[in-house]
């Protein structure tokens, strides 16, 4: 039984349809990698299935549950289903602990000092503890990233979206960021990551979702996917890749 | 001079080489020493006029002076450098030093264009002090005289407490009223629609209304009506009442263009969290926005501030209906010099601390934009 199920999804931006009928399911412990091109529609799927976004048609279940449409409890939601950006969208006037603190104890009913406490254990285990009182201005990328991916999982989310998240990071901030998505993947977190990292895709990923104009072109275990593509567009999108040095 | 330079700048010029000799200097330099020596000439004659006004001259006035002389005598130095470096150019040149001529000619063109910009303060400054002792000294006689001044400064003063009591008062209303107002703006979905009308209708409607009208009709148009428990409201609360209503639209506008300049993906960040819109608003967006709308609040403020001065169209006794009174008394305006003052002196402190608040704010977040 698959714990995050999307079903048919449609999504248009005026007269611009973006998702195109989209369907995939997560199950636990899974962790999805969406790949495609910029404009394919990764970036929205995600947004829609944590309805900052409506969609036009279909719907979205997690545990079961319609999530998309009316009538839904999305801050209820939105606590089960963390997500990281690609621009970190950190709060610039809070600290890194408030920044972390501020979801848990307003809308988590966890007290202040217990949301602290439990901050600063995430923040070492992401080698981030010192910079607990620094605002995110005074951090660089990976740091910011980092700090980003603490704030999401501080309220226990069940699964996490991950937009893009080192998209925006210097080179060699990226593998630390990396670093703390594979571990994660290795606790048997729950992950949908829309990623232009092709290796990390296929060392993390349990499925790999080829997207092409609003479609999942192909999808499959990341060696069929990587090694054994059937589609001529994804043929033709790992070859642009691996011109590109990404893979 | 010109003609050496001339000579060895066009061969130069004709073989289209890039070591190009540099212009020469003398032609800024001379209309630098011509306006310098002008405003001198001006700056003195407005000097003596002022000694003709005082009369006899004390040790100290005099000494002062001799000083303000010299000073508007001083921008003269600066053509003269001028000329010197133009010399300097003159003799690299010469020598087949382009590098040094061109700096040399730099020199002076600076130290010209300096003396033109001293000289035209100075003639500034000239004008003003000829207005200002013009008809036998009528205008300083008018505006300055100090034993109007100091007549009336102490009741004056006294009656300022009240422009300043009102116009705290209001501030303090109108950062409550106007966020207030900005967030009715902002409500969103169908449900906030009639909300939006009326507070655009608001804006509207008090930002068209001049401030003194508002201040009239409220002053004497809700006792006249009667208006429970307004009516027995004193009339610095219903000047508070008048001027928290004009100026809330302008700062709801204030409210309004800070909270949207807001990177929409801080909404999002907060949304994914589980934050509710109202919370969102409250934690996120409005300390943000607040922080940037520091520097227009304070200019709607001062406006705000000005206005206490119109308070005495409802009855209140503010400084500048007491320096009004006084002035009408004396048949003289000094007394209103010092409301202007007055307004001026509380002004300034509030630009420095905003200016160190904006600074303080760059340090913390470690900004460097």
């Amino acid at each position: 039984m698959s714990f995050l199920e999307v079903r048919d999804v449609h999504k248009s931006y005026g007269d611009t349809e973006v998702l195109k009928g989209v369907s995939l399911e997560v199950a636990r412990h899974e962790v999805v990698c969406l790949i495609g091109a910029s404009g394919s529609g990764k970036s929205t799927l995600l947004r829609c299935i944590n309805a900052l976004e409506p969609i036009s048609a279909g719907d979205i279940r997690v545990d079961g549950d319609v999530v998309s449409g009316r009538g839904v409890d999305v801050n209820r939601l939105r606590r089960n289903v963390g997500m990281v950006f690609q621009s970190y969208n950190l709060f610039p006037h809070m600290t890194v602990l408030r920044n972390i603190t501020v979801a848990p104890t307003k809308v988590g009913g966890i007290g202040r000092d217990e949301a602290e406490q439990r901050a600063l254990g995430l923040l070492d285990r992401v080698g981030m503890k010192d910079r607990a009182l620094s605002y995110p201005d005074a951090l660089s990328g990976g740091q910011q990233q980092r700090v980003a991916i603490v704030r999401a999982l501080a309220s226990d989310p069940q699964v996490l979206l991950l937009d893009e998240i080192t998209a925006a990071l210097d080179p060699e901030l990226v593998g630390d960021v990396l670093a703390i998505v594979r571990e994660l993947a290795q606790d048997g977190l729950t992950m949908l990551l829309a990623t232009h990292e092709m290796g990390f895709a296929r060392e993390v990923a349990s499925q790999v979702c080829f997207l092409h104009q609003g479609r999942i072109l192909e999808r499959g275990t990341p060696a069929q996917v990587f090694e054994d593509p059937q589609q001529d567009r994804t043929r033709q999108f790992l070859a642009r890749v691996l011109t590109a040095g990404r893979l | 001079m010109s003609g050496t330079l001339a000579t060895a700048a066009a061969p130069e010029a004709a073989a289209g080489r890039e070591h190009t000799a540099p212009a020469p200097v003398w032609p800024a330099a001379v209309l630098s020493l011509v306006l310098t020596a002008l405003a001198a000439v001006a700056g003195l004659a407005a000097l003596a006029s002022l000694h003709g006004l005082i009369g006899h001259t004390g040790a100290v006035a005099g000494t002062l002076l001799v000083l303000l002389g010299a000073v508007m005598l001083l921008p003269v130095l600066f053509p003269l450098n001028a000329l010197r470096s133009g010399r300097r150019r003159g003799a690299l040149l010469a020598t087949g030093d382009l590098t040094g001529a061109r700096a040399a000619a730099s020199v002076g063109r600076e130290q010209a264009h300096t003396g033109l910009g001293y000289a035209l303060a100075v003639i500034i400054a000239a004008m003003l002090l000829a207005f200002a002792t013009t008809n036998d000294g009528a205008i300083s006689k008018t505006f300055l005289r100090g034993k109007f001044i100091e007549e009336a400064w102490r009741n004056v003063t006294k009656a300022f407490l009240v422009n300043v009591e009102v116009a705290v008062g209001a501030q303090v209303c109108v950062l409550v009223v106007g966020l207030l107002i900005a967030v009715m703006r902002l409500l969103p979905g169908p449900a906030g629609r009639p909300l939006r009308l009326i507070a655009i209708l608001y804006v509207d409607v008090f930002r068209a209304i001049p401030s003194i009208i508002v201040l009239y009709l409220v002053g004497f148009g809700l006792s006249l009506a009667q208006v429970p428990v307004v009516k027995d409201l004193s009339p610095m609360w219903l000047a508070i009442m008048a001027l928290t209503l004009t100026y809330s639209g302008y700062v709801a506008e204030v409210y309004r263009a800070g909270i949207e300049s807001i990177h929409p993906s801080q909404w999002s960040a907060a949304r994914s969290l589980g934050l509710s819109y109202g919370m969102t608003l409250r934690t996120v967006i409005i300390p943000q926005a607040v922080r940037r709308i520091v520097p227009p609040l304070l200019n709607d403020f001062v406006g705000l501030q000005k206005d206490t001065a119109l308070i005495g169209v409802m009855g209140v006794t503010d400084a500048f209906t007491q320096a009004r009174l006084t002035a009408s008394n004396v048949f003289n305006l000094s007394p209103v010099i010092v409301v202007a003052a007055l307004f001026v002196v509380i002004t300034i402190p509030q630009a420095r601390f905003v200016d160190r608040l904006l600074a303080r704010e760059q340090n913390r977040t470690g900004r460097s934009a």
